[in-house]
């Protein structure tokens, strides 16, 4: 683990044979020793816990009670139990609505949208948008979802108040909604930074020509803006949906409730691993999560490989 | 700095290859061996000064800390105390010294609920008090202060492993304004459960007053289990555990939901929203403050803390407490008919303090811990906000200044009963609580029962799990 | 006979034009007051004698700052937190930046597939499942109750996420600018310091800033790690304001959620104004 880092510097000088794209001059023993120091955090602090959080969805352990002095190995009985349990399937499909509505569509078409909106615009107004669309994002979590209960409040809610539907709990009749909502009201920062940089960066040439033609707004964005961000809108959407299937904020604001009814997969996990518990099985569902997870990005990769054959 | 990082790549590498058997249990360090001169103690407990449980925290750190020191220094021993604040959320507090008592680190003294003593006790993280503190355990003055049922608190499979720290009871308050506005006595004394739900029918007729609110549903987690299910279930004279068993879909059980739906789905003298909402609890204590329950199941905190209209004491303070508030023993189902043939029930909890097995100090840290527990040090904790103790001695001299808990304490206490603190105790409270939310969000009170039972064999084994 | 029309269309265009920008200036308007709707009460409940779960024009008082300040932990918390903050992001920004330079200029076999393996995994990480693993190895390194400690696992869980990031970043610009450098005898370590990280500038910041918000909010890293409140972040200690029987003191929490936020708002527009907070360069090879 540590020889790359022990390696002495000079022997970068030996194989000076590179490849076309190390425009650097990097080699690839000095690329080792650039890359080493983070794999070896990474290593040590993620990947290790993380492969014994596998082994430990493979037992029966809990942080008290018998099986915390003797965990036994019950192989993939805690797959089974899950796999068998309605409420994961019922999580499950929450988790992939939430992460439907409130990552995909939301915080992506509406990030997307504001950077459209506010690309042409300079001035107050744009530093005001953008302000409190980032402002929203940077706020800890704990303390926006008091912002978010304070709003949503059953009696004295600002949005009944303001919209003079007294005693509407909307975070018990419309709970799911509540919290796509909020979660669109947190993220949506983070896409629209990104798009806002990626517009920028479409060569004002081409929008120009676009409009020579007499393109309409619509057919500029599908036949000149798209193409030239497609691998922005990749990487967003990707680290959105992924970002979005693991996040535990939802529960400040709703503690998985009504009965259940938002309790996403990150909730399942906590009310399982914490409050119930039964750590093994909290840490086989990750497992799950993860190869869920997996085969999204999977389906990423193979669509961005399509996009920029190599 | 090199060296440094080199032995932690080293070690890093030493723990993964060590892991599996890190992980099967064995601590990772020898304890050290026990030093000459100089000790120090730790004391850690889930109380901050300026945050949750402030005055305990204070307490520790301005009375126990200092005198301890200088009573050990009359005896000659350099003794330093260190308190190890904590202050957060329960579940978060008990994951913490799980962890450290795990790893074999940890406080000298802990505090903790005593419903986790099973647990921990099973899991090997604490040990019973005589085996970790020596003799002058059992020897101890206090323990004939200390009734055996508030003993028990802190107690699993007979064995003590820690001190009880104070004790409660859970009562019905009523609100004597609204009661007379109802035409009802101002010193009520419901005899069964009907006594209750014919007052509160009384108050459904007052404007803007929700007549009963019990605790309810998974939202506000074990409240619903502590302040409604279980006193309810001990007045139909069964126990959530008892010889061995858990309880299933039982006679009591079912009369228990019976009474949720009579209050919360026939007859609405409850407001069913409100115990699905988050932050239900809270709103349900200052709608009592503001006059706007009837009836509520709560403990005796409630009364001195919650509605305390002392400066910056109360969450919801009510400024005429003493006057509107009124409190009463919880009946139980008929007249005789709750647990060992009892006309009221209660249910207490307790939090306590354990020695940490792993201590280097363990004899003295007992020492510090009797210290804790002393009259003397009982009267300095409460100095600041009074509460009831384990201590019969202290309780009778300092509760008289207050009625409430003078008839808690002289009431309550005797009919109480506790917890089991067994490792399964959440999880099937968790379904009883999920068996509430299911009546009052509509399900028929067979199907709630039997899904409940279901849950409860899922967890703890069909054998163990009593009724249909 | 012409010209009518061509003023029609002109004056179509004028009123469509203008129009349009009511339009936008109503759904911008509509925007900018939905997202500002729930930062009201934080802007005002901190200075209300009593601040409930709803919103009303203040009993304008400073009592709950005052109180705050008695508070032994709460000011102290927010520079741990910026701390803890400003030390992961210098970790992570530096060790990333290397990392995702050499990905982004190296072939190394698997190299899309190792780093999408490690975003994943950082998901299970710094969840509730990966605590104990977590807690042991620091118990093992005899790193508890140390902020290397701390720093190390945020680091190790936010790694993977800046250099995917940081490395699509790196790729976006233009390989000719190295070249030149080299020309002229620069070093990599060099190109790296004096070409590729001032392009880089925007995106370097946009990660610190992403970065200081994660460690911002993280409660249980912090928690589990650290023994002694007086090393506890504002993440923890905003979990200390609330009662025996759990309620939240909201004169205590309004106040304090308001320092918590501040600082890294005021840290992200700092931030934005010097550096022109973009996410990619702007540049296209």
């Amino acid at each position: 683990m540590t020889t790359s880092t022990t390696t002495p510097a000079g022997s970068a000088i030996a194989p000076r044979r590179r490849r076309a794209d190390d425009v650097a001059g990097l080699g690839k023993v000095r690329a080792g020793i650039f890359v080493a120091p983070a794999l070896i955090l990474i290593g040590i602090f993620l990947l290790f816990p993380a492969v014994w959080t596998i082994w430990l969805g493979m037992t029966d352990y809990r942080l008290t009670g018998l099986q915390a002095a003797s965990p036994e190995f019950v192989g993939l009985d805690n797959y089974v139990e899950a796999l068998t349990d309605p409420s994961f399937w019922n999580s499950l499909w929450l988790t992939l609505v939430f992460v439907l509505f409130s990552g995909i569509i939301g915080q992506t078409l509406i990030g997307f949208g504001l950077a459209w909106s506010v690309r042409n615009i300079h001035g107050w107004t744009k530093g005001l948008i953008e302000g409190l669309v980032l402002a929203a994002w940077v706020i800890p979590a704990s303390v926006a979802s008091f912002l978010w209960l304070v709003l949503l409040d059953r009696r004295s809610g600002t949005i009944n108040g303001l919209l003079g539907t007294e005693g509407a709990a909307w975070l018990i009749d419309h709970p799911m909604e509540s919290i796509i909502i909020f979660n669109i009201w947190v993220g949506t920062a983070f896409s629209m930074q990104l798009f806002s940089s990626a517009l920028s960066a479409v060569p004002p040439s081409q929008i120009e020509s676009a409009k020579m033609v007499g393109a309409s707004g619509w057919q500029q964005l599908r036949d000149v803006i798209v193409p030239n961000i497609k691998g922005h809108i990749l990487t967003n959407t990707l680290l959105i949906t992924l970002w979005t299937f693991n996040t535990f904020t939802p529960y400040l604001v709703t503690a998985g409730g009504p009965n259940g009814k938002t309790e996403i997969l990150s909730v399942y996990i906590y009310e399982t691993a914490i409050p119930g518990g039964q750590l093994g099985l909290g840490a086989a569902i990750s497992l799950i999560m993860l190869l869920i997870n997996l085969v999204i990005a999977l389906a990423y990769v193979r669509v961005s490989k399509g996009r920029n054959k190599r | 700095m090199i060296h440094h990082s080199k032995r932690r790549a080293l070690a890093a590498f030493a723990v993964a290859t060590a892991g599996a058997l890190v992980f099967a249990g064995c601590s990772g360090e020898a304890p050290e061996a026990p030093e000459d001169g100089p000790v120090t103690l730790t004391i850690t407990a889930n109380a901050i000064t300026g945050g949750k449980n402030a005055a305990e925290a204070d307490w520790i750190a301005d009375w126990v800390v200092p005198e301890f020191e200088a009573a050990m220094k009359e005896d000659g021993k350099d003794v330093t105390v260190e308190f190890e604040p904590q202050g957060v959320d329960d579940e978060n507090y008990k994951t913490k010294i799980a962890l450290d008592l795990q790893s074999g680190e940890g406080a000298d003294i802990i505090g903790m609920d005593g419903i986790w003593v099973g647990e921990f006790a099973e899991a090997g993280y604490i040990k019973p008090l005589a085996e970790v503190g020596g003799d002058s355990v059992d020897a101890w003055e206090g323990w004939e202060q200390i009734p055996e049922a508030v003993q028990g608190a802190l107690s699993f499979d007979d064995e003590r492993y820690g001190v009880p720290q104070g004790a409660d009871g859970r009562v019905l308050y009523y609100n004597k304004d609204l009661f007379e506005q109802a035409g009802l006595p101002a010193d009520w004394q419901p005899e069964s459960w009907d006594d209750v739900l014919d007052a509160a029918r009384d108050l459904k007729k007052l404007d803007g007053v929700t007549p009963i609110q019990l605790n309810a549903g998974t939202a506000m987690g074990e409240a619903t289990t502590m302040q409604g299910l279980l006193p309810l279930l001990a007045g139909t004279g069964e126990q959530v555990y008892e010889d061995g068993k858990w309880v299933g879909d039982t006679d009591g059980l079912n009369d228990v939901l019976d009474l949720y739906k009579t209050i919360y789905v026939d007859e609405g003298l409850g407001d069913a929203v409100l115990q699905q909402e988050a932050a239900g609890r809270d709103t349900s204590f200052q709608l009592f403050a503001s006059n706007q329950i009837g009836i509520l199941l709560e403990g005796d905190y409630f009364w001195r803390s919650v509605i305390n209209p002392e400066e910056g004491v109360g969450t919801a303070p009510m400024a005429n407490r003493d006057d509107v508030v009124g409190y009463t023993k919880i009946p139980a189902m008929k007249s005789g008919s709750g647990v060992d043939d009892q006309d009221f029930v209660s249910m207490s909890g307790g939090t306590g303090r354990v020695l940490n097995p792993n201590s280097d100090h363990a004899e003295l840290a007992w020492e510090l811990l009797a210290f804790m527990n002393s009259a003397d040090a009982y009267e300095a904790r409460n100095a600041g906000t009074l509460a009831i103790t384990p201590r019969t001695d202290v309780n009778d001299e300092m509760l008289a200044d207050d009625p409430m808990l003078t008839y808690v304490s002289e009431e309550v206490l005797p009919i109480t009963a506790y917890r089991p603190p067994l490792a399964a105790y959440p999880q099937v409270s968790t379904a009883l609580q999920q068996a509430t939310l299911d009546v009052v969000s509509g399900t028929s009170v067979a199907d709630a029962a039997g899904a409940y039972a279901d849950a409860a064999k899922d967890i703890v084994g069909d054998d163990a799990v009593s009724g249909g | 006979m012409t010209a009518t029309p061509v003023r029609k269309v002109a004056a179509n265009s004028t009123v469509r034009h203008f129009l349009s920008r009511v339009a936008f200036a109503v759904i911008m308007t509509i925007v900018g007051v939905l997202f500002a709707l729930p930062m009201v009460w934080l802007v005002l409940a901190p200075f209300d004698a009593t601040p409930s779960l709803s919103l009303s024009w203040p009993d304008w008082t400073l009592d709950n700052f005052a109180r705050l300040a008695e508070n032994p932990y709460a000011l102290r918390s927010i520079g741990n937190s910026l701390l803890l903050g400003i030390g992961t992001m210098i970790i992570v920004v530096v060790l990333g930046a290397l990392a995702a330079y050499a990905m982004s200029r190296i072939r190394i076999p698997g190299r899309d597939g190792i780093l999408y393996a490690l975003l994943l995994l950082s998901s299970i990480v710094t969840g509730t499942a990966a605590m104990v693993p977590t807690f042991q190895i620091i118990t093992q390194l005899g790193l508890i109750n140390s902020y290397v400690g701390v720093l190390l696992v945020l680091a190790g869980g936010i790694l993977p996420t800046v250099i995917f990031i940081l490395k699509d970043f790196m790729d976006s610009i233009p390989k000719s600018y190295e070249e030149s450098a080299r020309l002229y005898g620069a070093g990599p370590f060099r190109i790296l310091r004096d070409v590729v990280a001032p392009i880089a500038r925007p995106g370097l910041a946009f990660i610190s800033i992403w970065t200081i918000v994660q460690v911002w909010g993280n409660f249980l890293v912090p928690f589990i790690l650290l023994r002694s409140p007086d090393m506890q972040p504002a993440a923890v200690l905003m979990y200390t304001f609330y009662t025996e029987s759990g309620q939240a003191d909201l004169r205590l929490i309004s106040a304090f959620a308001l320092l918590f936020s501040a600082p890294v708002l005021i840290i992200y527009f700092v931030v934005n104004r010097r550096y022109g907070f973009r996410f990619h360069g702007g540049i296209k090879s």
